[in-house]
């Protein structure tokens, strides 16, 4: 899933302290999404309750809450339509994606987030995720056993550890960060494929990842055109 | 071998090709623009190491630059092995300061992964990591011996013009004492297969360790396809004894040392005659081709260690195809 956490609240409150001709929004709506923000307890509609009550403790506006089953598409947006046209500002409680697509679909209002969105990855337990997928638009998880160096090497490397491994962790955080390419390691022992080490992997083609363009995918099968 | 057959007619190629113990020493350059700086380490180290490694932003700590540096010290009369790191620059920058350095007239360059930038003075700075260094020392290989970069065109300015390729000895670093431990050959194996020509380690105190890794290593065959130098760091002092020991990852250093270390009245002579020690043991290990001195700001005492190690004078310290480049001062 993608993992947001919110951001400090003055930062938020900072946002609602300046609008439109100077003029702080008099009307916000607060807006959930019930997608992966809502299952890593970052903003869905208890998070947006919260943040709601805690923004009308001034008294110097009102607040609306509301949240959508998912903020990154549009079609679930009509639930909210009548009530965002009303309000001065909205607050989003989604991951990058819904609050860019709040903007868009809100043109003539402002959109701010309320959540820093992190990355895309594992829940550990009971407030914890890590980071496990960047996107790359290039898996090699069939030749690392599952485990992707890209992602969970502090470097991105391709062949092997650095010299900053040591007992498993990472030197970047010793305590916070396990090595990737331990675990890459670890996994083709057990499976009997540690040859897969020995071969030199060539540079990667990063034009798939971000480095390329904003990647957009289409899909004719799906969309219905020729 | 004749000047021919050399892959770059450099110094530390041709002494290690003879069959000397090689000696290299480290160089840091410095935090601004200051050149008297460099003049004084290189004037140190001149005719007392066979080249001497420049350090590329060492430790993420923005200094001034290795191949800059590199040509300096080479006017001074002394042979630069230009370290380049992956964390800086990507495929592009890499090949293109592959170009300059060679035209400046440096003819080592190691190729090395880099320290990750939290470690340094920018530690908010975006990385790299386009390539990884056995990707690096692939594509100099590529560059050197088939004239192409890593996209598989030629070193070539126009379609009829000559292709001139950037004719460099290839380094690389390996860390014996890094983990996974079985890993570690495994990964001095693919250096080599990429086209290392020469390796330095990390810095060495866990002798038997260090033993165990060229075991592996010369049972895989790698100490007759690459030049192995032993990494050493002379400790300092006790402080600089336990940090190397606790704060450095992926270096171990015995309790013996530190208790040495501890127990002496002048711990800088006691550092040096562990280093000295330790030079004698790994001159008796087999398929050991050289020492790579890195007396971290202790460049004035590596003269010292080296004359009492018997590895004074050095082979041959005409500094080779001087021309526009060799002139000292």
């Amino acid at each position: 899933m993608i993992v947001a956490e919110q951001k400090p609240i003055e930062e938020i409150q900072g946002f609602l302290s300046v609008g439109p001709q100077g003029r702080p929004p008099r009307r916000v709506l607060v807006l959930g999404c019930g997608g992966c923000v809502t299952v890593c307890l970052a903003g869905g509609s208890r998070e947006v309750a919260t943040l709601a009550a805690v923004l009308r403790l001034t008294g110097e506006r009102e607040v609306l809450e509301h949240t959508l089953e998912r903020q990154c598409d549009a079609e679930f947006y009509a639930a909210v339509r009548e009530t965002a046209e009303t309000c001065d500002a909205i607050l989003s409680l989604a991951c990058g994606v819904g609050v860019q697509l709040a903007a868009r679909l809100f043109p003539d209002k402002p959109v701010y987030p309320a959540l820093n969105t992190l990355f895309m990855g594992i829940n550990e337990g009971a407030g914890e995720w890590s980071e496990a997928c960047l996107g790359c638009g290039d898996c090699k998880l069939g030749l690392f056993g599952g485990v992707c160096p890209v992602t969970q090497c502090s470097k991105s490397l391709s062949n092997g550890p650095c010299g900053g491994s040591a007992n498993g962790r990472c030197e970047v955080d010793p305590e916070k960060v396990a090595c990737g390419w331990q675990k890459i390691y670890d996994r083709l022992k057990a499976l009997h494929r540690l040859d897969v080490l020995e071969r030199i992997e060539p540079p990667r083609d990063w034009s798939k990842m971000h480095d390329g363009r904003p990647r957009k995918l289409v899909r004719r099968d799906v969309a219905g055109e020729s | 071998m004749t000047a021919a057959t050399f892959k770059s007619g450099s110094r530390l190629e041709r002494v290690l090709a003879a069959g000397h113990f090689a000696v290299t020493a480290e160089l840091g350059p410095p935090k601004n623009a200051d050149v008297s700086v460099v003049e004084k380490k290189a004037a140190v180290l001149r005719d007392q190491v066979d080249a001497v490694n420049i350090t590329d932003n060492q430790t993420a700590i923005v200094r001034l630059s290795s191949i800059a540096t590199g040509r300096l010290v080479l006017e001074h009369g002394l042979e630069p092995v230009v370290q380049m790191t992956c964390r800086d620059r990507n495929r592009l920058a890499l090949q293109a300061d592959v170009l300059g350095a060679y035209v400046l007239g440096i003819r080592n360059i190691l190729c090395l992964t880099g320290d990750h930038q939290c470690f340094g003075n920018h530690p908010t700075a975006r990385h790299v990591f386009d390539l990884d260094s056995v990707q690096l020392i692939a594509a100099l290989k590529r560059m050197r011996d088939e004239g192409v970069f890593l996209s598989g065109e030629e070193l070539r300015n126009t379609k009829k013009g000559p292709v001139v390729p950037p004719r460099v000895l290839i380094g690389a670093a390996e860390n014996p004492f890094a983990d996974p431990f079985e890993f570690r050959v495994m990964r001095l194996a693919k250096k080599v297969a990429a086209g290392a020509d020469f390796i330095q380690t990390q810095c060495i105190y866990d002798l038997d360790r260090f033993r165990e890794w060229m075991r592996q290593a010369r049972a895989r065959g790698l100490h007759e396809r690459v030049k192995l130098l032993a990494g050493l760091t002379p400790l300092k002092s006790l402080p600089m004894a336990r940090y190397m020991a606790t704060s450095v990852a992926g270096i171990k250093v015995p309790e013996s040392y530190l208790a040495r270390m501890a127990g002496a009245a002048d711990a800088a002579e006691e550092g040096i005659r562990i280093c000295l020690e330790q030079i004698e043991q790994l001159r008796a290990i087999e398929g050991v081709a050289g020492i790579h001195l890195m007396a971290i700001e202790w460049e004035h005492k590596v003269p010292e260690i080296l004359q009492r190690a018997g590895l004074l004078p050095r082979p041959c310290c005409a500094v080779p195809a001087a021309g526009e480049t060799g002139q000292k001062p």
